[in-house]
C-alpha cells in the first residue's frame, strides 16, 4: 500500500470538519464580535497602565496594543476545552465506532483537532487583521492598532511559528480529551484546562509582566507557545536564534505532548467500558 | 477452523459502588468500594464463514459484551478468541477493517452531513478504491432503495431511513462479517422487514457471516438458522429455533368457538386458559393428546362454529425459557 493512500483517511478527516466548521459563518462572526470588544477594553486598560508611568514596563506600548490584538485575533487556537464532538460521542456511547475505525485512534483525533482549530481562526483571524491592522490605520487609529510584524524575517519566523501554535494545540486538546474518555465527563478537563491554558499561555498577561525570577520558567512550560512566544517573534522582541530556538521549543513539547497523548490514549482505551447497549 | 473461534472467554467488570445519601457520597471520597461483576463466564462456541447466527438473551445477559470483544471494543478478562485468525482487541485495525458493526442504538454516521458524503469519509476512512466503492455503494443504495435520502443531512431523516443508511454504511467495505447489535430496534413493520429481508439477502446470495442480536424474536424467526442463548453471562443454548421451542413449550392452545353459551369442560390433559362469552381458549400438551384427537371429542359432545390451534407466541418461548433458567433480569 502507497504511503499516500495510507495517509488517506486522516486527510478525509481533516478535509471534512475543517469544510464543516467554516459554514458555521454566524459564530465566527459572534467570535469575532466578542473578540473585538475584549480588545478594545483591553487596548484601554494598557493605554491607562502606562499612561500611569510605566518606564519599567517590560514592552513598549505599541507591543502591548499589537499583542492584544493578535491574540484576539488568534484566540480560537487555545486549547481549553475537550473536542466538542468527542464530547458528544463520549455522551452517546458512539465513541465505540471511533474503535472500529480502522485507524490509529489518536492519529484520526489529532486530525480532527488540527481542522477544528484552523478552521474556526481562520474566519476570525482575517477579520480581525482587516479591522485592527488595516481600517484602524486607514482611519487614522493606527497608534491603537495592530502593527505589521517588526520584519520580514519576523513575518516567517512568525509563520512557522504559527504552524508550531497549531500543532501544540492539537495535542493539548488531545490530553483534554483523554481525561474527557478517562473520566466520562468534558467538565473536570474543559474547568482545569481553560484556567491552566489562559494565564500559562499569556493570554491574560503577556509573560514579560510575570516577576523576574519566573520568567525563565514561565517561557519554557508548553503553554508559552501557544501565545507568547509567537507574539514574541511578530514584534521582534524574540528575533534570530532566540526566535528559533523558541519555535524549536514548541515544536519539541508538540512533540512529547504527542507522545504522552497517543500512550495515555491507548492505556484508556484498553480499559474503556462503554456503557449500556 | 470455523471464521470465528471462541474459547472460554471471561471478562469481569469492576464497579465503583457506595453507600446512598451524602454521607455515602462522602465515604465514597476516602474509601471506595469495589464490586466485581462477571458479565461473562467462560463462554464457547464457534462459528462457520457463512452462518447467520442470532445471539440473544435479556437485557444484561452478556450479549453486547460478547460483540465488543468479537469487534474489537474490548479487552476480555481471559479466554482466547480469533476471528479469521486474528485477536479482535490485539490486531485491532487490521481487525476492524473486515468487519462491519451497526449498533441500533447509536450512529455511525455525521449528524450534519448528507449520507453521501457520510459514505464518502467511509469510503476514505477504509480506504476502498474508487471504482469498488461505487459499486457497492450502488448496489446498497439500490437493495435498501436510498436514492431518495441519498443527499438529505442525516438529521433530517426518519428513524427507518436512517437504519437503512446505517446497514448501508457498515457494509460499504464489503465486509466478510458483519455485527447487527438490535438492527430493528423502533422500527415500523414495513421497515423491519425490509430490514430482514435484506439481511438475509446478503447472508444468502454473498456468505456474509451475520451476528445478529435482538429482542424482536421475530427477526430470529425470519432469520437465523441457529440461535446462541446467552444468560447470566453463560450460553444457556446453541440450536435451531425449533429445538429451543421444543425443548421448552411444547404447549399448544386451542380455540373453540360454541353455537350457544360455552360450556363447562372437563377433559383429562386439557386446561381451560380463557373464556370469553362463546369461545374458550385450551392449552393442551400435543404429546399427551394430539390435537386431532381433542378436536374430535370436542366436536362430538357439543356444537361448534369454528376451531382453530396455535402455537405459542415465540415471545412466551422465550420468556419461559429465560425463566427457566432463571436467566431474566433481576
Amino acid at each position: 500500500m502507497s504511503q499516500a493512500l495510507a495517509l488517506c483517511p486522516y486527510l478525509a478527516v481533516f478535509a471534512g470538519r475543517l469544510q464543516l466548521t467554516l459554514q458555521y459563518r454566524a459564530a465566527a462572526l459572534a467570535g469575532f464580535a466578542t473578540q473585538l470588544w475584549f480588545g478594545v477594553i483591553r487596548v484601554l486598560i494598557f493605554a491607562a497602565f502606562y499612561a500611569g508611568g510605566a518606564a519599567h514596563a517590560p514592552m513598549s506600548l505599541t507591543n502591548a496594543i499589537t499583542y492584544t490584538w493578535l491574540g484576539q485575533a488568534f484566540l480560537a487556537f487555545l486549547p481549553w476545552s475537550a473536542d466538542p464532538e468527542i464530547t458528544e460521542m463520549v455522551r452517546n456511547g458512539a465513541v465505540a465506532y471511533e474503535r472500529l475505525r480502522p485507524v490509529d485512534t489518536y492519529a484520526w483525533w489529532y486530525a480532527r483537532a488540527l481542522a477544528w482549530s484552523v478552521a474556526r481562526v481562520l474566519p476570525r483571524a482575517a477579520l480581525m487583521v482587516a479591522f485592527a491592522g488595516v481600517a484602524m490605520p486607514l482611519v487614522g487609529l493606527g497608534r491603537w492598532g495592530l502593527a505589521p510584524p517588526s520584519s520580514f524575517a519576523a513575518a516567517g519566523l512568525f509563520a512557522a511559528s504559527l504552524v508550531g501554535v497549531v500543532a501544540l494545540s492539537a495535542a493539548i486538546t488531545q490530553l483534554i480529551n483523554v481525561i474527557l474518555v478517562a473520566t466520562m465527563s468534558d467538565r473536570g478537563a474543559n474547568a482545569l484546562a481553560g484556567s491552566v491554558v489562559n494565564l500559562f499561555s499569556g493570554m491574560v498577561v503577556p509573560l514579560a509582566f510575570f516577576p523576574d525570577a519566573l520568567r525563565p520558567w514561565l517561557r519554557a512550560q508548553p503553554f508559552a507557545g501557544l501565545v507568547d512566544i509567537p507574539f514574541s517573534i511578530y514584534f521582534g522582541a524574540l528575533a534570530g536564534w532566540s526566535a528559533i530556538g523558541g519555535i524549536a521549543l514548541q515544536f519539541a513539547w508538540a512533540m512529547g505532548l504527542i507522545v504522552l497523548g497517543r500512550w495515555w490514549l491507548g492505556a484508556v482505551m484498553r480499559r474503556l467500558q462503554v456503557q449500556g447497549g | 477452523m470455523p471464521q470465528i473461534l471462541v474459547e472460554e472467554l471471561s471478562k469481569t467488570y469492576r464497579i465503583a459502588e457506595r453507600d446512598a445519601g451524602t454521607m455515602g457520597a462522602v465515604k465514597g471520597l476516602f474509601h471506595r468500594r469495589w464490586r466485581q461483576v462477571e458479565a461473562l463466564k467462560a463462554v464457547s462456541f464457534g462459528i462457520a464463514q457463512g452462518e447467520l447466527v442470532g445471539l440473544i438473551g435479556p437485557n444484561g445477559a452478556g450479549k453486547s459484551t460478547t460483540i465488543k470483544i468479537l469487534s474489537g471494543i474490548l479487552e476480555p478478562t481471559s479466554g482466547r478468541c480469533e476471528v479469521d485468525g486474528l485477536v479482535p482487541w490485539r490486531q485491532r485495525v487490521k481487525h476492524v477493517a473486515r468487519i462491519g458493526v451497526v449498533f441500533g442504538q447509536r450512529t455511525q454516521l455525521w449528524w450534519d452531513l448528507p449520507v453521501i458524503e457520510g459514505f464518502d469519509l467511509l469510503r476514505d476512512i477504509y480506504r476502498v478504491p474508487q471504482d469498488r466503492y461505487v459499486q457497492a455503494r450502488d448496489e446498497l443504495v439500490a437493495l435498501l432503495r436510498l436514492d431518495r435520502v441519498l443527499n438529505q443531512p442525516v438529521r433530517q431523516l426518519s428513524l427507518g431511513q436512517r437504519m437503512r443508511c446505517e446497514i448501508a454504511a457498515a457494509l460499504l467495505h464489503e465486509p466478510p462479517l458483519v455485527f447487527l447489535d438490535e438492527p430493528t430496534i423502533g422500527l415500523d413493520a414495513p421497515s423491519k422487514l425490509a430490514v430482514r429481508e435484506f439481511i438475509g439477502r446478503i447472508n444468502r446470495d454473498r456468505g456474509v457471516t451475520v451476528i445478529l442480536t435482538t429482542h424482536d424474536m421475530h427477526d430470529i424467526e425470519a432469520l437465523a438458522e441457529r440461535v446462541i442463548v446467552i444468560g447470566g453471562g453463560a450460553i444457556l443454548a446453541d440450536g435451531t429455533f425449533e429445538t429451543l421451542r421444543a425443548g421448552v413449550l411444547a404447549e399448544r392452545r386451542l380455540f373453540v368457538d360454541f353455537t350457544g353459551e360455552a360450556p363447562a369442560l372437563d377433559l383429562p390433559d386439557v386446561t381451560v386458559v380463557n373464556r370469553d362469552g362463546r369461545q374458550l381458549e385450551l392449552a393442551f400438551d400435543p404429546r399427551r393428546i394430539a390435537a386431532p384427537a381433542l378436536i374430535a371429542r370436542i366436536a362430538a359432545a357439543h356444537s361448534v362454529d369454528d376451531i382453530h390451534v396455535e402455537e405459542p407466541l415465540i415471545e412466551e418461548v422465550i420468556a419461559r425459557f429465560y425463566d427457566l433458567h432463571g436467566a431474566s433480569e433481576g
